[in-house]
């Protein structure tokens, strides 16, 4: 029983990391139509500045925690709305072009990172409590999974506040619709696009920053390493569905969390058999809308 | 006469790489209807999206005095053009209240004018958007345009696809919003023309082979069969 819940908790840890890739990964792609390989960077970066600020600072106080939180999250939100203004904003509805400068971007990116702060990982330094764990169920699970899931819960309850209850919310809500008809009304939907982009560059960078607490360090492949699962969990969630994006991000980390423990390390082959599966069934993904 | 609110000139639109509008020239006079009349897939569409920028095109369009045809779609709108497109195009997502709401651009949005005109809608504005029938989503879609103060209106087959009953409340509507706002037209419906267009154009090939008074053309048997493939009384194909 212990070993369930434990797994079922790192799971969701794990899918809230997931989320917070995915959350930016499915608006971009609902709103603009881009599939944004250069989004494990904006996340990458972000856990680059948490580190540098908490190097700085004490690493180990809650108050440099919160303040690299913020740090990944304004860091990444930054490079990714400077990325949509200078390089994605010339190419919408050239998506050959779109994915060969993200892919660039990513490459790029790591090797800057390499240059900066070299290819080894490099270990970060947290609050106590992060290191410690706490008993549910007889499982011990490992504190720095309720931040991640804490974290996720928020950026999901803030997006969708955001979305319901703003001016722009409406705009992106409707754009993801008839992005042409949103112009057609008179409104300016690069802005939104911007927005979108900063939004979800704020979600990587604040995963960022957790990620190298969940693995423990940071280093510049941490970013490309969850994309990959991120991309899959879009794919099954529904492509620019944040709901699907939730729910799938949940269930491919679960699955992968008790195929890895279960079934002899095979959590990764379990998850793509899954998304093959969910493409089989139902191409436009759990909650995508039909092509 | 006083000077036309539009003016397009040599207005060639392509889709897709397509050319949907060869050559077309047009006035729209500062009051009034005007129709915009042709066989289906002539390019009534394409204009009214060329001249929006909604597709890519090249020519003049000329709004107000100004040149508009560098302008992105989003400038041009807030100049003062209200567009209701073909198929209603509501947010089907979005509740009703919603797609009003994202449609208000001016300061004071005529709400009450908007309520008074589509009570139904107005009674309705929880409800989501793609739930409603044909008649009340065209409904939605006249009432975006005419929330705020435009000075022109691009309205493109408002009645298609509509029961009789509807298209009577539909071409009522039009011409409430006619008395204040002047109306490019794109309409099927010949009897809804003959209610409410002072002027015509009918396009061919993406050209425009006739301009004039609606009733030269509309009494004209001859003349409507042989533009249109239709007889006066008839409705366009």
């Amino acid at each position: 029983m212990s070993t369930v819940v434990l797994l079922l908790i790192t799971g969701l840890g794990l899918g809230a990391l997931y989320f917070l890739i995915a959350s930016g990964l499915s608006l971009i792609y609902g709103l603009m139509g881009v599939l944004n390989f250069a989004h494990g960077s904006f996340l990458t970066l972000g856990a680059f500045a948490g580190f540098e600020l908490a190097r700085r600072l004490d690493g180990a106080s809650w108050g440099t925690f919160f303040l690299t939180v913020i740090l990944g999250a304004l860091v990444g939100a930054a490079v990714a709305a400077l990325t949509e203004l200078l390089l994605i904003r010339r190419l919408y509805n050239r998506h050959i072009e779109q994915v060969l400068v993200t892919v660039g971007l990513a490459l790029a990116s790591v090797a800057l990172f390499e240059g900066i702060w070299g290819t080894d990982p490099i270990y970060v330094s947290a609050p106590e409590w992060f290191s410690q764990t706490t008993e549910i169920l007889g499982a011990r699970i490992p504190n720095d999974r309720f931040i991640l899931i804490a974290a996720a819960v928020i950026v999901l309850l803030g997006i969708v506040f955001f979305l319901r209850y703003t001016r722009f919310g409406l705009v992106i809500r409707a754009g993801v619709e008839n992005r042409s008809m949103v112009t057609a009304l008179g409104i300016d939907v690069r802005k939104a696009f911007t927005v979108v982009f900063a939004i979800g560059g704020a979600a990587a960078g604040l995963g960022g920053v957790l990620a190298s607490h969940y693995f423990g360090y940071v280093s510049p492949h941490l970013g490309g390493s969850l994309l990959i699962f991120a991309f899959i969990v879009t794919v099954i969630g529904g492509l620019g569905s944040l709901a699907g994006a939730a729910i799938a991000s949940v269930i491919v980390a679960v699955l992968q969390q008790f195929a890895n423990f279960y079934l002899g390390g095979t959590g990764d082959l379990v998850v793509v058999l899954l998304l093959a599966g969910v493409l089989l069934v139902r191409p436009s993904g759990l909650l995508g809308r039909k092509a | 006469m006083s000077e036309p609110i539009l003016r397009v000139a040599g207005l060639r639109a392509q889709i897709a790489g397509q050319q949907v509008v060869e050559d077309v020239s047009l006035e729209v006079p500062a009051t009034g209807v005007t129709a915009l009349l042709g066989r289906n897939g002539v390019g009534k569409t394409s204009t009214v999206k060329g001249i929006l920028g909604l597709i890519e095109r090249s020519g003049e369009v000329e709004f107000a005095g100004d040149r508009i045809d560098r302008e992105p779609t989003h400038r041009i709108v807030q100049r003062g053009i209200g567009y209701v497109p073909e198929d209603r195009e509501v947010f089907a997502s979005l509740s009703v209240a919603e797609n009003l709401r994202l449609a208000e651009r001016d300061r004071a949005p005529r709400r009450e004018l908007v309520a008074e005109l589509f009570p139904d809608i107005h009674a309705r504005s929880a409800q989501q958007a793609g739930t409603l029938s044909g008649g009340q989503q065209q409904m939605v879609s006249l009432a975006r345009a005419l929330l705020n103060d435009n000075r022109l209106l691009l309205v493109d087959e408002p009645t298609k696809g509509l029961a009789p009953r509807i298209v009577s409340e539909v071409a009522v509507a039009l011409e409430k919003m006619a008395e204040a706002t002047p109306i490019l037209l794109v309409e099927q419906n010949l009897q809804v023309v003959r209610r409410l267009a002072s002027t015509v154009v009918v396009l061919e090939a993406g050209r425009v082979v006739f301009a004039g008074r609606a009733a030269d053309l509309l009494d004209d048997e001859e003349k409507t069969m042989s533009l249109l493939g239709v007889h006066s009384a008839e409705d366009a194909a």
